[in-house]
């Protein structure tokens, strides 16, 4: 998977929603309010291009803030997972 | 959506004072080699190394985030990304909306039915004072239309996009949205979309174009010429010259032209042929041979009709069309996103393909799922079938779920249950039941195809909850 530099930002393509490392706190919070193991969580590869922008590490939770075609604004979380590539 | 874009243009000026203070030349090469790889380069700088100490201490860091690029670069990216930005509103709209979220307060609502509230209310002052009221009865109307829980989502999404797929067309040749580029529709599109096919059919690009280029045809076509893949058949007649051993490659003034190339060009892309020399005499190329041989002249012959001069691999033809509120847009068969967004004039942003592995490789698995809605959405739909978007995002979901792009089906999400009595039940029914006997696999029945096989209720809808009775003592006796 090639990441190299490139002359733009893929984070503001039309494509890609928005993604964020979430702290310590919130994912606190957010393991508490769904009562879940993280693992439970929809996964992203370390390897993603959007990871590898924003440096999220094995084992962070990611929150997207997705453009919904039902709800205007949704928010997700994804996992961080090492690839096995 | 207008948000986006206004948010999109401001990162873009961010970006471009950005870049100079990123681009540090000794960054780059390591970025995109694997942790283990640049491990080793660690060693192997690390012994060249005499040079910088202070660049050494840098790429310490480095490894310690693990990551393809150093601490500061990361944290400056942080402060690039920004929230997305809200369109700009009117303090009587914003003081509402703060009035709604108190009411709120731990519960939620879809944005597009607090807008709605919002401008009804801006409408009428009167209802200001009920809103509490309002709230409260969308808030009931909102839950009674949620999904029950339990209730079997995966079976309704299934259905709801199958039943319309009996009514599609089993092949069609349409030329769809553009003229004369074929375009795969209908089952066989909605089938490679739920497959995740490496690479679709008939691969095909939306290519946008930036302000200054998509108004001017001239611009517009000098951007398609650095796209379109172009052989060097296609612009020069190649002779072979039997008697003397030598190529004459008499270039084409019209195309050469039109395609915006220079012998020059051509005399460079050529000479990356191995053990032949060419140069350039009287406006034509002479191709002579290192040692002459009869064979190797009529190799170098066949090499030189596909030699690619100018274009980008994989992109085999391009239309370039005005479109009504847009301007010029180039439409391509064939696909190559990750070399066609790095190409001056071309909008990196809007850009899009249909090959779906492309999209998840070049921009990441979050896009990945949102092109999958789309074409899926649109396959439908161009069908006369409308199918709720939901289902489709629910299959979409499911196929990015893990961080790759899985296919449904036997390969993908269903050869990957941990269930095997489900998987048996599924497809190659023996070889699932030999595997699991020979490893000893333990079927926990969570699912509802074992619980069929075993005859116990489904854990799903009303099999997912206990009723007890509660008895009350006075009558109980």
């Amino acid at each position: 998977m090639a990441t190299e530099k490139k002359h733009f930002n893929i984070m503001n393509h039309k494509l890609v929603p928005f993604h964020m490392i979430i702290s310590e706190k919130e994912r606190e919070e957010l393991l508490k309010k769904y009562n879940i193991e993280p693992n439970r969580l929809p996964k992203i590869l370390d390897t993603d291009p959007v990871s590898i922008y924003i440096g999220a590490k094995p084992g962070q939770i990611l929150k997207i803030i997705r453009e919904s075609h039902t709800a205007k604004e949704a928010v997700s979380y994804r996992l961080v997972v090492e690839s096995n590539k | 959506m207008p948000k986006k874009s206004v948010s999109a243009k401001d990162k873009k000026e961010e970006k471009k004072t950005k870049k100079q203070v990123t681009e540090k030349p000794d960054e780059s090469p390591i970025k995109k080699t694997p942790k283990s790889k640049i491990e080793k380069e660690e060693k192997k700088k690390s012994s060249e190394t005499s040079k910088k100490t202070v660049k050494k201490s840098v790429k310490k860091k480095e490894k310690k985030v693990k990551k393809k690029s150093t601490v500061e670069e990361i944290s400056e990216r942080k402060k690039e990304i920004v929230l997305p930005k809200k369109i700009e509103e009117s303090k009587e709209r914003r003081e509402i909306r703060s009035d709604i979220n108190k009411i709120l307060k731990d519960k939620s609502l879809s944005l597009y039915i607090i807008d709605d509230i919002i401008t009804r209310v801006t409408e009428d002052k009167k209802l200001k004072t009920k809103l509490k009221d309002i709230i409260s009865k969308t808030l009931a109307e909102y839950e009674k239309n949620f999904i029950d829980p339990a209730e079997a989502c995966g079976i309704i999404g299934a259905q709801s996009i199958g039943e319309p797929g009996t009514q599609m067309t089993m092949r069609t040749f349409h030329y769809a949205g553009v003229a004369e580029i074929n375009v795969t529709l209908g089952l066989p599109r909605l089938i490679e979309i739920v497959d995740a096919r490496s690479i679709p059919s008939t691969p095909m690009m939306n290519i946008y174009l930036l302000d200054e280029y998509k108004l001017s045809a001239d611009l517009a076509k000098d951007v398609a010429n650095q796209i379109e893949i172009t052989n060097l058949n296609d612009v020069a007649d190649i002779e072979a010259d039997l008697t003397n051993l030598t190529i004459l490659i008499k270039p084409d003034t019209k195309t050469m032209k039109r395609k915006g190339s220079k012998i020059d060009d051509l005399l460079e892309s050529i000479k990356k042929i191995k053990k032949i020399d060419a140069k350039i005499e009287k406006k034509k190329i002479k191709i002579t041979l290192d040692e002459p041989s009869y064979k190797k002249l009529l190799n170098v012959n066949e090499s030189l009709k596909d030699l690619k001069v100018k274009g980008i691999d994989g992109i085999k033809r391009i239309i370039i069309r005005k479109e009504p509120e847009e301007g010029y847009v180039i439409y391509s068969e064939g696909s190559n996103l990750d070399k066609v967004l790095e190409i001056e004039g071309v909008d990196p942003y809007r850009t899009t393909t249909n090959d779906i592995q492309a999209v998840g490789r070049v921009l990441g698995i979050e896009a990945a799922r949102n092109i999958i809605i789309q074409e899926a959405y649109n396959t439908l739909m161009e069908q006369g079938l409308n199918v709720d978007k939901r289902h489709i995002m629910l299959v979409s979901d499911v196929m990015t779920s893990n961080g790759t792009i899985k296919a449904i089906g036997r390969h993908g999400v269903s050869g990957e249950k941990s269930s095997v009595l489900s998987r048996a039940a599924f497809e190659i029914t023996v070889n699932h039941l030999l595997d699991a006997s020979r490893r000893g696999e333990l079927d926990t029945l969570g699912g509802v195809a074992e619980n069929i096989i075993v005859g116990q209720p489904v854990n799903l809808g009303t099999g997912a909850v206990e009723l007890v009775m509660k008895r009350s003592k006075k009558k109980g006796k």
